[in-house]
């Protein structure tokens, strides 16, 4: 597994929470559960698909560090592992 | 055409689940029907056989039109009953169609075809069956969708159930004579607890403050029943349980209050997890016809949006709702001491011709013991 493939993964599990947004105009470094107007229960179903497609049980003392996609790009490419 | 909820006149039905014959039991769902709010699926209330449907897929009928006719045990003979005994006259206004081909009793569809069609927005009347016995597939959507049969867009949904969220508020504001309340509960201990429970439970079994909200409010409502239920034309008429409808904002505007049933005989654990599948299913417009009529009380939870205090407005025909702020933290004095502490603003709006201040004010002080203790909810 890849940097890339984490990336994607974040990705797909944002867009079947909010199929309406556009990852495209996303700054990776924006806060995206307030840019995509995300509620707690959006977000929980955002950590659930993470769980899914990547195996990772993120606990809750960790969701600020989900924030924006690079930062959840680090901490979920650290929890699995993955350098490259 | 059962009433889904105070703001419906009229709906659509999308498509028949069941045919002519086909034995069913109260809980099946047997039918499609699309509203201001999205497509709902309609529940059988009793066990029988389908003797025949009456409106064919496509037809748009006013409220209390019947839509088919079931056979029941007791009666095996003709008398037939309706398919949906609601507060609505069981005898049919004349059917106002809006003029779709008279399509004979479709065949089925998958649920593949049903979801794309959805997403596609096409009009399952207008697709032509290859699949099986003629049964409608996923191909068949997507070719009619290649073809642009569309069915309303987005927009003209928001605008509807704007226009519909509007005569129920305005009916609500012009009958109901509103009294508000409200308190501001400390939730320091109930969000530790929360914290807790929540480092030792898998992601997928976490709770969400929402959850503990809702359950606190239905344990106040088995303790003073006088705010769950329904204002009628004889008075006040208690719920038959507790069913706590739950304001959900839709993506793209707009918003449904379905319920979640008998959620005070319900562990936290189970309200939790068909909470999420009503959010999931509201915002999806896969609602069921019970879930759209049979709230006794609604619960909104504005505090997602950084509100501290909201005062709701009642969603006929029942006498009340319990409005949530957001968590805050506050200056708070406890036994004396003053000490940070997280505090949440809760109202209640009750319908004065059924209640009073007392009893509103004991439904709130029922609620704050709820939060106050939230091992017991």
């Amino acid at each position: 597994m890849t940097r890339e493939d984490v990336r994607s993964a974040i990705v797909k599990s944002l867009t079947s929470v909010a199929p309406e947004v556009d990852i495209a105009t996303l700054s990776p470094d924006v806060a995206f559960r307030h840019e995509f107007d995300l509620d707690s229960m959006d977000f929980l179903n955002f950590v659930v698909g993470l769980h899914t497609s990547l195996g990772v049980d993120v606990p809750e003392a960790d969701y600020g560090k989900l924030a924006t996609l690079d930062s959840a790009v680090d901490y979920l490419s650290t929890c699995l592992g993955v350098t490259a | 055409m059962p009433a889904l909820g105070a703001d419906m006149e009229a709906g659509t039905l999308v498509e028949w689940l069941k045919k002519p014959g086909d034995r069913v039991k109260r809980g099946d769902i047997i039918a499609v029907v699309d509203t201001d709010k999205g497509a709902i699926e309609i529940e059988v209330f009793e066990d029988g056989e389908i003797d025949r449907t009456v409106i064919v897929p496509g037809q748009k009928v006013p409220v209390g039109t019947v839509l088919a006719l079931i056979r029941t045990p007791i009666e095996p003979a003709a008398p037939p009953s309706v398919a949906e005994p609601s507060a609505a006259p069981v005898v049919a206004p004349p059917a106002v169609t809006s003029g779709p081909p008279a399509v004979p009793s479709r065949a089925r569809v998958s649920p593949a075809a049903r979801k794309a069609a959805e997403d596609l927005r096409v009009d399952l009347t207008t697709v032509e069956g290859h699949g099986p016995g003629g049964s409608v597939t996923l191909a068949d959507v997507e070719r009619a969708a290649s073809m642009a049969r569309i069915r309303p867009e987005p927009g003209d949904r928001t605008a509807t159930m704007r226009a519909a969220i509007g005569a129920a508020m305005a009916r609500a504001k012009r009958e109901i004579p509103h009294l508000y309340l409200s308190t501001t509960v400390d939730v320091t201990g109930l969000l530790a607890w929360l914290n807790r429970q929540n480092a030792r439970r898998p992601v997928t079994e976490r709770l969400l403050p929402a959850v503990l909200f809702i359950k606190a409010v239905a344990r106040a409502c088995a303790e003073t029943p006088a705010l769950n239920g329904f204002w009628t034309d004889r008075g006040f008429v208690a719920g038959s349980g507790v069913h706590v409808g739950c304001a959900i904002a839709l993506r793209g505007g707009g918003l449904v209050a379905p319920a979640l049933h008998g959620v005070n005989v319900k562990t936290l654990d189970v309200v939790a997890r068909e909470f999420s599948d009503l959010v999931r299913r509201a915002r999806a417009g896969s609602l069921r016809s019970s879930e759209m009529s049979d709230a006794t009380i609604t619960v909104t939870n504005m505090g997602e949006l950084g509100v501290e205090a909201a005062y709701a407005i009642i969603y006929p025909p029942q006498v009340a709702i319990v409005a949530f702020g957001r968590v805050v933290e506050r200056p708070w004095v406890v036994q004396g001491r003053l000490e940070p502490r997280s505090v949440v603003t809760v109202s209640v709006s009750a319908d004065h011709r059924a209640t009073d201040g007392r009893e509103a004010g004991l439904f709130l002080a029922a609620i704050e013991r709820a939060l106050l203790a939230p091992e017991a909810l």
